[in-house]
């Protein structure tokens, strides 16, 4: 087996008494989607930042394409694409000046970055913007110029950390559709994310993250074929009589998790457990029969839900 | 296995500081503008209307009023306009729009970071600087061969104060404890206490030390020495000399840490 592109073993950040990230350890392979889901707080960007060379780990090992970041991070950075959770545009210049002076801090020639240029514009979907200002852009156009001006130095592996938060759902999906074409070109992708639709869509292998440590590794189907049923059935029955119903329902399901609102009931087929509850008398106010998803997985793991 | 290719750029610092001019290239006109007027004001009011009541007493040091002062007027400018430079770039950079975030995430180091904002905040001083001089020329401030010299004398001071402020800008992260700190208790108190408008000597002498620890004082009596015959020894002139490069060297050194430790944030 080829010597995997990231390597960790027992990587830790530790902030004073606060242990940021405890001791985890991954691999990720040239060319694979690698996730990382979790809420917020769980240590996900620390890590991110570690990989990206721009933090200094406070104990364990890694590596970057062979080399250690705390040794060699101005190299290891040249062969990354950074898309942090903040942009950090430079808003008094225009679009095209954004990319140009990215490309200038890899010590990209200028004719290099002004041929590649139109084609990052065409990427991102801002040909028409190329002369205008950054500060007067709409978000979903400052996240796709974050993604295309960290394409400028053709990096081997692009960082997303959170790409599409505050995003609306159709800028939501204009990057999707852009993140898989890169996937599709072989460009390593390594992603953070506290939604589960956009680790589904985008992840190949995905660590669960919560307070620091990994709750579990694998392909978003394999962890829902591994930690959740097929099927889930939500019902509610108005915030006063859910939690009454709990020890009704409980010897139903295969497993039942409660939250404030409502019960989800897991079984491989949600109409028929829904048609046995009715055959209690048991009347929901409102029912859903829906798929597993990861934030079953992630509720299953850590008793939480993901977006609190 | 991929291996480390590519080649890290040794000219990060140019990078950096091309970026910043790029910026600054959207307000050619407004930095132009203030370029001419601030020393036109200044000498109008001062240089003429105090200088006609000065020179008609015989004038300072044995020169005229306008003489005396171009030097530190120069000087003035270039620590304004260096530190505005500065200030505001790396206030920028690492709070209000992040963009140091953004290169360090490159190839680009630290160190680069803070020298690159350095090198665009002397580039815009030099030009302002000539501007200035220019506008003293015409003004008749500048009489003798020497007067050029007022020039490097005056960005000497302007580097020392821009390394100074570029270390605190980086430090205190509160803008609001910065600006009330530089401004009430630096730039202004610096410009009325630094002998630039009067000979420092004229001074009760428990304020003077305002003018000793003042890039701008040291500056101007550079300036004064190199454009008229002001007497100076030259253990004097070494030691105005090494207190400007003391200011360059620590405030240097001290951006880059505190670059690099906030940058780590």
């Amino acid at each position: 087996m080829s010597e995997p592109l990231i390597h960790a073993r027992g990587l830790t950040k530790t902030y004073g008494d606060f242990v940021a990230v405890d001791g985890i350890d991954f691999d990720v392979a040239k060319g694979e989607s690698f996730g990382f889901l979790g809420p917020n707080g769980a240590g996900k960007s620390t890590t991110m930042r570690i990989i990206g060379a721009t933090s200094v780990r406070t104990s364990g090992t890694l590596t970057i394409m062979g080399k250690d970041p705390e040794v060699n991070g101005p190299q290891i950075r040249a062969h990354l694409g950074v898309v942090p959770q903040q942009d950090n545009l430079d808003v008094e210049l225009t679009v095209s000046e954004n990319i140009y002076i990215y490309g200038r801090y890899f010590g990209l020639s200028s004719s290099f970055i002004k041929e590649k240029i139109p084609e990052l514009l065409e990427f991102a979907q801002l040909e028409e913007k190329k002369d205008t200002k950054v500060q007067t852009l709409s978000g979903g156009m400052k996240r796709r110029l974050t993604i295309a001006r960290s394409l400028v130095s053709e990096p081997d592996i692009l960082m997303l950390d959170e790409p599409t938060t505050g995003l609306d759902p159709q800028a939501r999906h204009i990057l999707w559709d852009r993140l898989f074409r890169l996937k599709e070109k072989g460009v390593t992708l390594l992603i953070t994310t506290h939604y589960m639709d956009e680790a589904e869509q985008l992840c190949d292998r995905l660590i669960v993250m919560d307070r620091g440590k990994i709750m579990a590794e694998n392909s978003p189907a394999q962890l829902i074929k591994d930690y959740s049923t097929r099927e889930v059935l939500e019902v509610r029955f108005g915030s006063e009589k859910n939690h009454e119903m709990v020890d009704v329902l409980r010897p139903l399901a295969e497993r039942i998790e409660v939250l404030p609102d409502r019960i989800l009931l897991y079984a491989e087929d949600g109409e028929s457990l829904l048609e046995e509850i009715a055959a209690k008398g048991i009347h929901p106010n409102t029912s859903l029969v829906r798929r597993s998803s990861l934030e079953d997985v992630f509720l299953r793991l850590t008793g939480r839900t993901l977006v609190e | 296995m991929s291996n480390l290719i590519r080649k890290v750029s040794p000219y990060g610092t140019f990078h950096v500081a091309e970026a910043r001019i790029r910026n600054m290239a959207k307000w050619t006109w407004v930095i132009l503008f203030a370029a001419v007027v601030n020393p036109t004001l200044y000498l109008v009011s001062i240089g003429i209307g105090v200088g006609s009541l000065i020179d008609a007493n015989n004038g300072v040091d044995g020169v005229s009023y306008l003489t005396f002062l171009a030097p530190a007027l120069l000087a003035s400018a270039a620590i304004q306009g260096s530190s505005d430079e500065v200030i505001f770039p790396t206030m920028a950079g690492f709070k209000w729009e992040r963009t140091f975030f953004g290169m360090r995430s490159t190839p680009i180091s630290a160190r680069q970071i803070s020298f690159g904002i350095f090198v665009a905040a002397m580039f815009r001083t030099v030009i302002s600087v000539v501007i200035y001089w220019i506008v003293l020329y015409l003004f008749g401030a500048l009489e003798s061969d020497t007067a050029w010299l007022a020039m490097p004398a005056a960005l000497f001071a302007g580097a020392a104060m821009a390394a100074v402020m570029l270390a605190l800008a980086a430090k205190i992260e509160s803008e609001d404890f910065f600006f009330m700190l530089v401004g009430r208790f630096v730039m202004i108190p610096m410009f009325l206490f630094s002998g630039t408008f009067y000979p420092l000597s004229q001074m009760p002498v428990f304020l003077q030390f305002v003018g000793w620890i003042s890039p701008l004082w040291h500056a101007t009596e550079i300036g004064r020495y190199l454009t008229y015959d002001y007497p100076l020894s030259g253990l004097q002139l070494l030691t105005h000399m090494g207190v400007l490069t003391v200011m360059i060297v620590v405030g240097l050194f001290f951006s880059v840490r505190f670059f690099a430790a906030r940058l780590e944030k």
